[in-house]
């Protein structure tokens, strides 16, 4: 990145939580755990990292426990500094600022934050894509183009009973987007929104002002949508891996995705890494009699019995004679001897006690709650 | 100004190696991998902080980069402190001149500076080449209990193995009363740990002493312990039950790597209550394929197992290719085992490719002549072409074209 340029990130950890109700009832979307050893923020904060972006802010609302715990200081991040580095932005922090209802009344909220940063210019991210971004080509076309906004999008062919709801742009030969559909219901090849914006701290200003002065809270219909023929809005078009969190399903296929060589490939290329919390788990072992196929295995997992098309996240203990297919097991989960679990998801911390038999549907996997006991 | 700490342990880690062979071609001893995910000095480092002990001093010397950049700033291991945490010692030049450490003594002597500025009341030395989790603090409550000058962690061991160790005799109360060096007649089965703790003043004296006696090693097995016993120093033995290990020899590090793996040996390595910590590698989650078959083997993040891995130890980023088999071997981080190969009772170094098809060691029970057999071994960084062989008792230490 053209290091004369500085950059502001801002990720919203809790905007979309409604969309995976029961995996955000007691943390933000942000936090909510992934491809076996991650939690959603891992992605767009280490996407910023490996740009060259050095200070962040994360905005917060609710049920951010967890995210606190996960985030510490930013040291895993590499944004433990003295200028900039990861800053946690909760609501009331100070007397305007209350509990948001959309973005701009957040961005409003944490505006004292946004004015001290040096940054010219301000990326923000929501936590409902996974995808290892180059942001700093994003900003580069960003400058180039002279846009006022720059929005990131991928194509992507919607079918009826993938994530609907999502926005999605209409973008002319020049690039320029000329359409914002707010959660339409649609199929086909679509350019779907990817939540990623870039613009101008200065331009960002302007648009937060104006909103609060006319009670706006909502950018993408108030700013993006209302004002598309009087912004210049760019759309950049990311062509590299990314899933979009939308539904416990999509959420489920988000994670299967990853058992596919491909795209694991393409969303952990060499170079680009995604930081994480460390644990300091031992290796993952396998016992006599383990029988484990096509599976994504966490570190300081045990494996004593068969765990087939499944993501252990670090920590899981499968004992022998349990089943695992098709299953998302989370953090520390123990399945005891004999058990059989088929298209289910536990949470953090979950104990199935001997000779159970649980299962869900593809469509609509069985869900176990943190820290339940069967 | 510096904060008194009770206890400043001082860890050995200059040591070559040399029985490691190509193993230590790159790098120190204590430095090379273990365990699937650690180098053999997380054990005495994490011990150290599990044991309440934040200030560690590790003295280097052969090859030292791998080891400094692994160490860092001490963070892994939380010793990344204001006042204390770990320090990397090599050895320095100053205004009398310059010279090497020339004794596992006179590297202590050469740094009574950095041990005084801590003005502790003990120091422990431990060494970078032992596999083993131990609570120093129980030692140092034991070694303060018997108003020691100095206290040796002992192990029981076979009369047979006796001789490969320093040997106590110790009255029943636990003092000693005679130590030898490697013994040919070994009269007792208590072997030195090389894990020491002395009252800081008493070793001092001794290091300054030794120092100034041209004649003398400047060795602690050699000169310092039986030094402080002729003199009727208060000398215990600390008798440890546990898991020890001294990896410095290719086959023991070989069986150390082994021993992790059998539910039998007391070495438990997911105790929450007693971590090894170490540098965690940044990479994915490992992912073990459809015709992939796993059994009684630690695996690491970064690791894509698309073949048959039995009875192995397999490091952080490893990739085994599509009908390659990987039998009681080590592979160590970033090594590439492509399709077809056979990887049999090996250890097999860092960022190594193991071409296809290619053999590397065999069964023992192939072998009538069982001294003909032994671990094959190929260093850190070798390519070894497609359909090669590396035969048993083979070290690798240059690429096989």
């Amino acid at each position: 990145m053209n290091s004369n340029k500085k950059v502001l990130g801002l990720i919203f950890s809790n905007l979309h939580d409604e969309n995976i109700s029961d995996l955000t009832e007691n943390r933000t979307m942000g936090s909510v755990l992934f491809g076996a050893r991650y939690r959603l923020i891992d992605f767009p904060l280490s996407s910023m990292v490996n740009s060259g972006i050095e200070e962040v802010g994360v905005i917060t609302k609710s049920n951010y426990q967890s995210l606190l715990d996960h985030l510490g200081n930013g040291r895993e991040w590499d944004l433990s500094r003295k200028n900039g580095g990861l800053h946690l932005l909760p609501p009331f922090s100070h007397s305007s600022s209350g509990m948001y209802r959309g973005r701009l009344e957040a961005l409003y909220g944490v505006w004292d934050f946004i004015k001290t940063s040096e940054a010219e210019y301000v990326l923000f991210s929501d936590c409902d894509v996974i995808a290892n971004m180059d942001y700093a080509e994003i900003i580069e076309e960003h400058i180039q183009s002279k846009a006022d906004i720059t929005c990131v999008y991928g194509k992507e062919n919607v079918s009826a009973d993938m994530c609907q709801g999502t926005d999605s742009f209409g973008i002319n030969a020049d690039g320029r987007i000329v359409d914002v559909l707010i959660k339409p219901h649609i199929t086909g090849e679509t350019n779907v929104s990817l939540n990623t914006y870039v613009m101008k701290k200065d331009f960002l200003k302007m648009i937060v002002d104006d909103s609060m002065s006319r009670s706006d809270k909502d950018f993408e219909r108030s700013v993006l949508q209302a004002r598309c023929a009087d912004y210049l809005i760019m759309g950049y078009c990311f062509d590299g891996y990314f899933s979009r969190i939308c539904s416990k399903q999509s959420y489920m296929r988000a994670n299967f995705d990853l058992l596919k060589s491909e795209n694991r490939h393409r969303l952990f290329p060499d170079g680009r890494p995604i930081y994480t919390k460390i644990r300091d788990n031992p290796p993952a072992k396998y016992a006599i009699g383990a029988k484990v196929k096509n599976s994504l295995i966490g570190d300081g997992c045990i494996v004593d019995g068969e765990v087939t098309d499944s993501i252990l996240f670090r920590g899981a203990k499968v004992a022998a004679g349990a089943v695992v297919k098709n299953c998302i097991i989370m953090q520390d989960t123990i399945i005891e001897k004999g058990s059989t679990l088929q298209n289910v998801i536990t949470d953090k911390n979950v104990k199935i006690t001997a000779g159970h038999l649980l299962t869900g549907s593809e469509k609509y996997p069985l869900f176990i709650g943190k820290g339940a006991e069967i | 100004m510096y904060t008194r700490k009770e206890c400043v342990a001082m860890l050995l880690a200059g040591g070559q190696g040399s029985r490691l062979y190509a193993l230590t071609k790159d790098m120190a001893k204590p430095a090379v991998p273990f365990g699937g995910k650690y180098r053999i000095i997380d054990f005495p480092l994490s011990n150290c902080v599990n044991s309440g002990i934040d200030t560690v001093g590790v003295l280097t010397q052969y090859l030292p980069m791998v080891l400094h950049d692994y160490l860092g700033n001490g963070q892994p291991w939380d010793l990344d402190k204001m006042n204390g945490g770990v320090h990397s010692l090599p050895p320095y030049q100053n205004s009398k001149g310059a010279s090497w450490y020339e004794g596992t003594a006179n590297a202590i002597y050469q740094n009574i500076t950095f041990i005084d500025r801590y003005n502790p009341k003990y120091v422990i030395i431990l060494s970078g080449d032992h596999i083993y989790k131990m609570d120093y603090n129980k030692m140092l409550d034991f070694h303060k209990a018997k108003n020691a000058d100095c206290t040796i962690a002992v192990l029981d061991v076979s009369i047979e193995e006796a001789s490969r160790f320093g040997i106590m005799t110790a009255d029943e109360k636990g003092f000693v009363t005679k130590f030898e060096e490697k013994p040919k007649n070994p009269t007792s089965t208590l072997a030195s740990m090389g894990i020491y703790i002395f009252t800081w003043d008493k070793l001092r004296k001794y290091l300054i002493d030794n120092e100034a006696d041209e004649t003398q090693d400047k060795d602690f097995g050699k000169n310092i312990i039986p030094n402080m016993l002729s003199d009727n120093q208060v000398m215990v033995a600390y008798p440890f039950e546990g898991y020890w290990k001294d990896v410095g020899t290719l086959d023991s590090l070989w069986d150390a790597n082994m021993d992790l793996l059998n539910p039998k040996i007391p070495i438990d390595m997911y105790d929450p209550n007693w971590k090894i910590f170490s540098r965690n590698p940044i990479m994915p989650p490992q992912f073990i394929g459809k015709d992939a078959v796993i059994e009684n083997s630690m695996v690491t993040d970064g690791c894509e197992i698309e073949g048959a891995v039995d009875f192995s130890v397999i490091f952080e980023g490893v990739k085994i290719g599509k009908g390659a088999k990987v039998n009681y071997s080590i592979i160590m981080p970033g090594t590439v085992i492509e399709d077809g190969a056979t990887v049999e009772y090996a250890i097999v170094g860092e960022n190594s490719v193991i071409g296809a098809g290619s053999k590397i060691g065999s069964d023992p029970t192939d072998f009538a002549d069982r001294d003909k057999w032994g671990i094959a071994v190929v260093g850190h960084n070798i390519n070894v072409a497609a359909g090669k062989t590396v035969n048993p008792k083979d070290i690798i230490s240059e690429s096989i074209i």
